[in-house]
């Protein structure tokens, strides 16, 4: 409930101009800027790593932010 | 073994975060791929298949398929016991709901293995703001184990894990993507291996030493925070640049910087390049040669939760087979990927030659080549 909350509410700024239009994104619309381009294998490169190493978690493309589309 | 679905587990508890794009649906896409790794005595390799379909205007599933053929003589087995074979495999679905400019994404997994197994869920939500400037997610994963023992059926135990996430990415200019994320995980039961033992100073030993069996605490929390960035050059070409802080009640600390580039090549060929460093504290109760026998209260002599850095060195080259689509096919990808891994080992000692006085013996390192072939169609 809380964070339906925190999402309507930070809904409610989306007013703000935005400062890359919608049309000036087309180089981020190209694969090579995608945080995760292949997913498959970013996946099992994570797991790699995650299995000899006493760290976890944290990495990874946490949305996209592109809106191309 | 037990190490590899662990991470596995809190790997994938997350895995939506993987192919979201900010308020749009992933594409839809199959990819089957190919691993191989082979490094320090283990050889690991299996399949890997993942389909993203959409099933309504508003709705995606994924499903993927992995297995591990782990065949193990590494420096732990070779000193300790005996080399194996095993097999893990693992299952996961998902699902993207989209509604106005916010992703709902839930999603289960299970990792299956002789003496291991493994199940998550997850929720999360995604959200668009600022004319989709910015992106902000957050989720949270339940993940629960059985744990076994091969050879003593006696053995039952279970953990217990809870995951938290927060993120945030930001379009900043029309070249530049930038994103942060903040992660922290509990577990709570038998979070030690059942087959890994310390050593400890034994005078009446041949060899100046004996083990007894590993103790950990029954409860671990960490945090990771990351921060990452993706910048597109003036010609078509990006640099990526990625690190993350790293900090847990068991003492460890750990640093990971990541760099990268990416080509286009060739018309239809696509270059990537990457270095990355890693490096990290040793737990609180982390020694390679204890004082005595039952000399603390935790001890640990597994070599990841030791002092050590590593480094890979990566390159990947693929190659756009489709270009124009196919029947049903809107294009399709083959991949080669490999990256070289090496690992220094600070106060990780090898055993395997008897010459030296307990304590004395070189510290171990190695290296691993590690391959991926994948192809991949969109649809």
């Amino acid at each position: 409930m809380s964070v339906c909350l925190a999402v309507a509410g930070l809904s409610g700024c989306s007013n703000i101009e935005p400062w890359v239009k919608p049309y000036e994104r087309d180089r981020l619309a190209d694969p090579i800027m995608f945080f995760d381009r292949d997913p498959v294998s970013s996946a099992y490169t994570h797991h790699v790593y995650e299995a000899r190493e006493g760290a976890r978690g944290g990495l990874g493309s946490a949305g996209g932010g592109c809106g191309c589309n | 073994m037990r190490r590899f679905i662990l991470c596995l587990t809190v790997l994938g508890s997350f895995a939506w975060v993987s192919g979201t794009q900010a308020a749009v649906l992933a594409e839809d896409r199959a990819d089957a791929l190919y691993h191989r790794y082979d490094g320090g005595g283990v050889t690991i390799d299996g399949p890997s298949l993942l389909v993203r379909k959409k099933v309504a205007k508003s709705v995606s599933v994924s499903a993927n398929y992995y297995v591990d053929s782990i065949s193990s003589a590494s420096i732990d087995v070779v000193t300790t016991a005996s080399p194996y074979s095993e097999k893990r495999t693992e299952m996961s679905v998902g699902a993207d709901y989209l509604y106005d400019s916010t992703i709902f994404s839930a999603g289960y997994k299970n990792s299956d293995e002789s003496d291991y197994t493994a199940n998550s869920a997850y929720f999360g939500i995604s959200q668009d703001l600022f004319g989709a400037l910015t992106n902000i997610s957050m989720g949270y994963s339940r993940g629960w184990d059985d744990v076994g023992r091969n050879g003593d059926s006696a053995f039952s135990e279970d953990v217990e894990r809870h995951g938290y996430r927060l993120g945030i990415s930001q379009i900043v200019t029309r070249n530049l993507l930038l994103g942060m994320t903040l992660e922290t995980i509990t577990d709570e039961g038998f979070l030690n291996n059942p087959y890994r033992s310390v050593r400890y100073l034994d005078s009446e030993s041949e060899k100046g030493y004996s083990y007894q069996s590993e103790i950990y605490p029954k409860t671990r929390t960490s945090t990771a925070v990351s921060v990452r960035g993706r910048y597109r050059l003036p010609y078509r070409a990006a640099v990526h640049t990625e690190y993350r802080y790293f900090d847990d009640t068991w003492g460890v600390g750990a640093h990971t910087a990541e760099l990268g580039y990416t080509q286009p090549v060739w018309g239809r060929w696509m270059l990537d390049l990457s270095y990355r460093f890693y490096t990290q504290t040793a737990a609180d109760f982390y020694s390679d040669l204890f004082s005595r026998e039952n000399a603390q209260n935790y001890m640990a002599r597994d070599k990841e939760l030791s002092d050590f850095d590593s480094y890979t060195l990566g390159v990947g080259l693929s190659y756009e087979i489709l270009p124009d689509g196919w029947r049903f096919f809107d294009k399709g990808n083959l991949s080669l990927k490999y990256n070289y891994i090496y690992f220094d080992y600070d106060n990780f000692r090898d055993l395997r030659d008897d010459g030296d006085a307990p304590g004395q013996e070189p510290l171990y390192n190695f290296s691993a080549n590690v391959l991926q072939f994948f192809f991949s169609v969109w649809f």
